[in-house]
């Protein structure tokens, strides 16, 4: 089995949101950058399938060099070889045809992405890659199991889960749940050595076309003083006459 | 024109269902359009157009009885394709997310989720979206001939805006593909709200001391008619199951009413907290970060203060009832 994980290069989760260049452009200053946490999650879980059953894992970025440690971490992680597509991540879309484009060449079994990245949180790019190869698709995937070409994937519902049958070529869109919090692997000093000796190939950019655009960001408006309140009597009555929400 | 997929759950249409019927009457007003909603199998539709439909498109269709991203999203895009839709939108539920990508490949669509007001202009078309789970918002343009957009919840609002809508059959026609996934089980509550829908949420944090005291929560969440929901670190332990963990890598909440109690505020936690419209916190630690982010707090013991609350409210809610 050939798995794929798509690995989005994202802040880390409690990194300060700010822009620069008159709002138009995230801020990285000082900003420590993670493999998007979704992600690693389909990571470890790929880590699973190559320990039991002999798979062999890649993983993809599209983005610049500045995506390469990242790229490095994962494969101190235990991925085989990975694949930079060297140009700036514009939109979704044009994220998702450079990744389908790797997944059509490279013929894998099992894409695996994250259910959103934290950055953009757009949700979109491993279902748009889903339709561009004609691969079925399972989002909020929190159970993967494959024999032979058949998957049973279980799915996040609202409330609760649907386990569903299908077979490969599949994308997931992946999240907590693929592994727990505790699986999750933090590189060893032997990972690492044999990282910086496996292939990171770079390659150029199919042509490709952005859909959106983002013109400016901000930040919300600051918040309010906190309304502190003594007892409960007090809170109810606020709830109900001030803020009207109940 | 501008076309609305309104989701429906067990033949009822949802309410972000309706919100987004709202919200696409505003685009159709700016743009000078109406708006046409495709449902599939909801038993009633009458009330679409109270909130701006003119016509609705109903599918029935046993094979369609069971939410199918492939299927649904092939469906909508006929709806779009046969109505000539510029604009088409969704909103920001699981289900919309799943189905909405395939559907923008399919319509060669530009898409934004998470759009939280009406476009800023329709020509260039600029849509404002949060980003950064909620500590951002980003303007951006959508470039295509059709834009699909995914409105928040809770973001709009349910504006009336009666309309006399006809309603219509549509037979969309679906390939073997659309059924390439079979469901094999489906483990839901029943008898719960979920977060995805609830109005208010209860949630609880590692403050609780233990998986044995949520009780309290759960007899608070029903008092009010909410969901509950809890903090990473309490679905990390195995307190709770992780549907219920809400923040950055878990659900997004965007209830009308969030009351944290014995949670400390992490920022991934505020982050998937934010669009929730009044925050209420209950913690003994008056320099928890949540009162910085909250609306309204009580510093104090959550087990003397989470039963009186209950109290209190069941004899609030005895009166206004």
């Amino acid at each position: 089995m050939k798995i794929l994980v798509c690995i989005s290069h994202v802040p880390d989760t409690t990194s300060k949101i700010n822009f620069t260049d008159g709002d138009t452009k995230f801020d990285t200053n000082g900003v420590q950058f993670v493999i998007n946490p979704n992600d690693e999650f389909g990571l470890t879980r790929a880590m699973w399938f190559k320990e039991k059953q002999a798979a062999i894992v890649h993983v993809a970025t599209v983005g610049g060099p500045e995506t390469e440690p990242t790229l490095r971490k994962a494969l101190a992680i235990g991925a085989d070889e990975a694949i930079r597509v060297n140009t700036v991540a514009t939109d979704g879309f044009s994220v998702a045809k450079q990744l389908a484009n790797i997944a059509k060449e490279g013929g894998y079994d099992l894409v695996i992405g994250g259910r959103e990245s934290i950055d953009y949180n757009g949700g979109m790019v491993p279902g748009m890659l889903a339709k561009l190869i004609g691969a079925n698709f399972v989002n909020t995937c929190i159970g993967i199991e494959v024999e032979g070409d058949k998957a049973t994937a279980i799915r996040e519902i609202d409330g609760g889960k649907e386990t569903l049958k299908t077979s490969l070529p599949l994308v997931i869109g992946g999240q907590k749940g693929l592994v727990e919090e505790s699986d999750l692997r933090i590189p060893n000093m032997r990972g690492i050595m044999q990282a910086r000796t496996k292939p990171l190939n770079v390659k150029e950019p199919i042509a490709s076309n952005a859909e959106t655009n983002t013109v400016s960001f901000e930040k919300p408006a600051p918040k309010g003083a906190v309304k502190l309140v003594d007892n409960v009597d007090e809170l109810i009555d606020l709830l109900h006459n001030e803020a009207k929400v109940i | 024109m501008i076309l609305v997929y309104t989701e429906s759950e067990e033949g009822k249409i949802k309410k972000i269902a309706l919100e987004a019927v709202a919200y696409a009457k505003g685009i159709a007003d700016q743009m000078g359009t109406t708006v046409t909603a495709v449902s599939i199998n909801a038993n009633d539709t009458s009330e679409l157009g109270k909130y701006g439909a003119s016509k609705i498109l109903q599918v029935s269709n046993d094979k369609l009885g069971n939410f199918n991203a492939e299927a649904y999203a092939d469906v909508i895009a006929q709806a779009a394709k046969n109505e000539a839709a510029k604009v088409v939108v969704v909103t920001s539920s699981a289900n919309s997310k799943f189905l909405a990508p395939a559907l923008a490949v399919n319509l060669e669509a530009g898409y934004v989720p998470n759009v939280i007001s009406l476009p800023e202009s329709t020509s260039p078309f600029k849509v404002k979206h949060s980003v950064f789970t909620n500590k951002a918002f980003a303007s951006t343009e959508i470039t295509t001939d059709i834009k699909i957009i995914g409105l928040g919840k809770n973001s709009y609002g349910l504006k009336e805006n009666e309309t006399s809508a006809t309603s219509q059959a549509f037979s969309p026609n679906l390939d073997a593909h659309d059924f390439d996934m079979e469901i094999v089980s489906v483990d839901k509550a029943t008898d719960k709200v979920t977060i995805a829908d609830a109005e208010i949420v209860v949630s609880g944090g590692r403050g609780l001391k233990g998986p044995e005291n949520w009780g309290m929560i759960e007899d608070l969440a029903k008092v009010l008619g909410a969901a509950t929901a809890c903090s990473k670190p309490v679905s990390d332990m195995g307190w709770r199951p992780h549907s219920e963990h809400v923040g950055q890598t878990g659900k997004p909440v965007a209830s009308n009413l969030y009351i944290a109690i014995g949670i400390s505020g992490a920022i991934q936690h505020l982050a998937g907290i934010n669009s929730s419209k009044v925050k209420v916190v209950i913690n003994n630690d008056p320099e928890a970060p949540f009162f910085k982010a909250a609306d309204y707090g009580i510093v104090g013991d959550a087990f003397e203060i989470v039963p009186k609350l209950t109290e209190k409210l069941k004899e609030f809610k005895a009166q206004n009832s």
